[in-house]
């Protein structure tokens, strides 16, 4: 195939894929080479001590939370020991939000693309401000985890299972004319997942405490959403991943140090280049001198068509991530310029429905020096605080030149196999 | 010389490309101005665009 061709198939998979969410179960039983001694992380690759405060503070966490150690001094010593292991996400067909740390025992959602046959995974939402995706480790953001995995993840697992799954395109489809980007807006989304899943929840057989404890958790947090949006975004990047010749980006995710790129006909080698810091709004307290570079996988929400590059359909979420809705339209109309298709299912109503920019191709952003922009989370860079605030950041163009530089020269080794 | 000098007598067509501002002081002041969406290819960065060149070849 050439390129154009290529590029096509890429754009069909990521629009006609169906990822529907099918279950949970714990990570260490249905991540691929999950390992007790394993701890996997957002972004590209990156060892402990190059990794930033909140990604720091998310590993001792977890290494609390599994036992592992008893307190902050422990888990240092033995993150630092080399008998722990750390590895990407996106390596394990898997996601996480910020730190994005996931671990061993945590209950995980599991995303089904029925139409390519594989499968993706990412662990539950714990709600905003003191949590372990955004490096704090306290007891409360524990023993939160701690109820995650014996009420919520099972509560939820039996739910999901006794109503059949659920077609997330499907809801994320009218998510999207509610009000919702799906990345940093996840309020429509959650309330849809509560209103269908509520008559299934109510008949798994868990006692009405821990039913209704479950409820108000959902109630109480307004991305509870997101990481089953994440999921899907992953179950669809990957089924467009490794098209040979292809240019279309098929992840885009950043561990708080560098932000990595992969492109679809670059099989699964990284490119990456360092973190941008978001600029937004902070929490009464906090300013931008002490957030954290960008951190997280959630760009895989713009890697398929929506978060920021969908913010013209959430005009609400400009007063939760800054700007105005005026930068809001114009950021997701100057996508379109950098992206292969108009999306055939997910519509922005205040732009008489049209599609949303989909599919960031390499070649695009060369020419035209935009660069994908992204809605964020704010970290505070140093472990144990956790959320700051939440606003704007865009992708450094270092790593499109870098997939670039590295498609030149496949091409011109191809050009002197051929002649030699 | 004298045809230039002419221009400023009449009602200017003015069609700005590049830098917004020269477009905002101009339509502030009540004269009609288009701006035109342009950059230059690859932003101007050269070696964006000798990438581009060989990667479409």
């Amino acid at each position: 195939m050439n390129r154009e061709e290529a590029n096509q198939e890429v754009l069909k998979r990521l629009q006609d894929s169906e990822p529907w969410l099918v279950g949970i179960g714990r990570a260490i039983d249905v991540i691929p080479g999950m390992k007790k001694n394993l701890l996997l992380h957002a972004g590209p690759p990156i060892e402990w001590v190059e990794m930033c405060g909140p990604m720091q503070g998310a590993v001792i966490g977890a290494l609390i939370y599994e036992g592992l150690a008893k307190d902050e001094e422990e888990a240092r010593k033995l993150a630092a020991s080399g008998a722990i292991g750390f590895e990407p996400n996106h390596e394990h067909q898997a996601v996480g939000p910020m730190a994005g740390i996931t671990s061993p025992s945590m209950p995980v959602y599991i995303l089904h693309n029925k139409k390519y046959g594989n499968y993706a995974y990412i662990n539950l939402n714990e709600g905003l401000g003191k949590v372990l995706r955004f490096g704090a480790f306290s007891p409360e953001v524990i023993d939160r985890l701690k109820w995650m995995e014996r009420v919520l993840g099972p509560v939820l697992k039996a739910a999901i299972e006794q109503s059949g799954g659920m077609d997330w395109k499907a809801l994320v489809t009218q998510a999207l004319q509610m009000g919702d980007d799906c990345h940093n807006r996840n309020r429509a989304a959650t309330a849809l997942f509560a209103k269908q899943m509520g008559q299934h929840l109510c008949k798994t057989g868990f006692s009405d405490d821990d039913i209704s404890s479950v409820f108000a958790f959902i109630n109480g947090n307004e991305h509870f959403a997101l990481n089953i949006t994440m999921g899907m975004c992953k179950s669809i990047a990957d089924a467009a991943h490794n098209v040979e010749g292809s240019t279309i980006v098929t992840a885009m995710a950043r561990n708080g140090v560098d932000f990595g790129i992969r492109v679809s006909g670059l099989g699964d080698r990284w490119f990456v280049a360092p973190a941008n810091t978001p600029k937004g709004l902070y929490f009464p307290g906090f300013s931008e001198a002490d957030s954290n570079p960008d951190l997280g996988d959630s760009t895989i929400t713009e890697t398929i068509g929506i978060g920021g590059f969908a913010m013209a359909t959430a005009p609400a979420l400009v007063s939760f991530v800054g700007g105005n809705y005026k930068d809001a339209v114009k950021f997701t109309l100057e996508m379109y310029e950098i992206t292969g298709t108009e999306n055939k299912n997910f519509k922005i109503p205040a732009l008489d429905f049209r599609g949303t920019a989909t599919g960031v191709d390499l070649v695009k952003v060369l020419e035209t020096g935009s660069v994908p922009r992204i809605n964020t989370g704010i970290a505070h860079k140093n472990p144990g605080v956790g959320q700051i605030g939440a606003g704007l950041v865009t992708a450094p163009m270092e790593c499109f030149k870098k997939a670039a530089r590295y498609m030149v020269e496949q091409k011109q080794n191809r050009k002197q196999n051929a002649s030699a | 010389m004298n045809t230039v000098n002419d221009i400023f007598g009449k009602q200017l067509k003015i069609l700005n490309i590049g830098l917004e501002q020269f477009a905002d002081d101009l339509t502030s002041q009540g004269i009609p101005c288009i701006q035109l969406d342009w950059r230059p290819p690859a932003q101007g960065d050269p070696e964006a665009a000798d990438l581009l060149s060989l990667l479409l070849e």
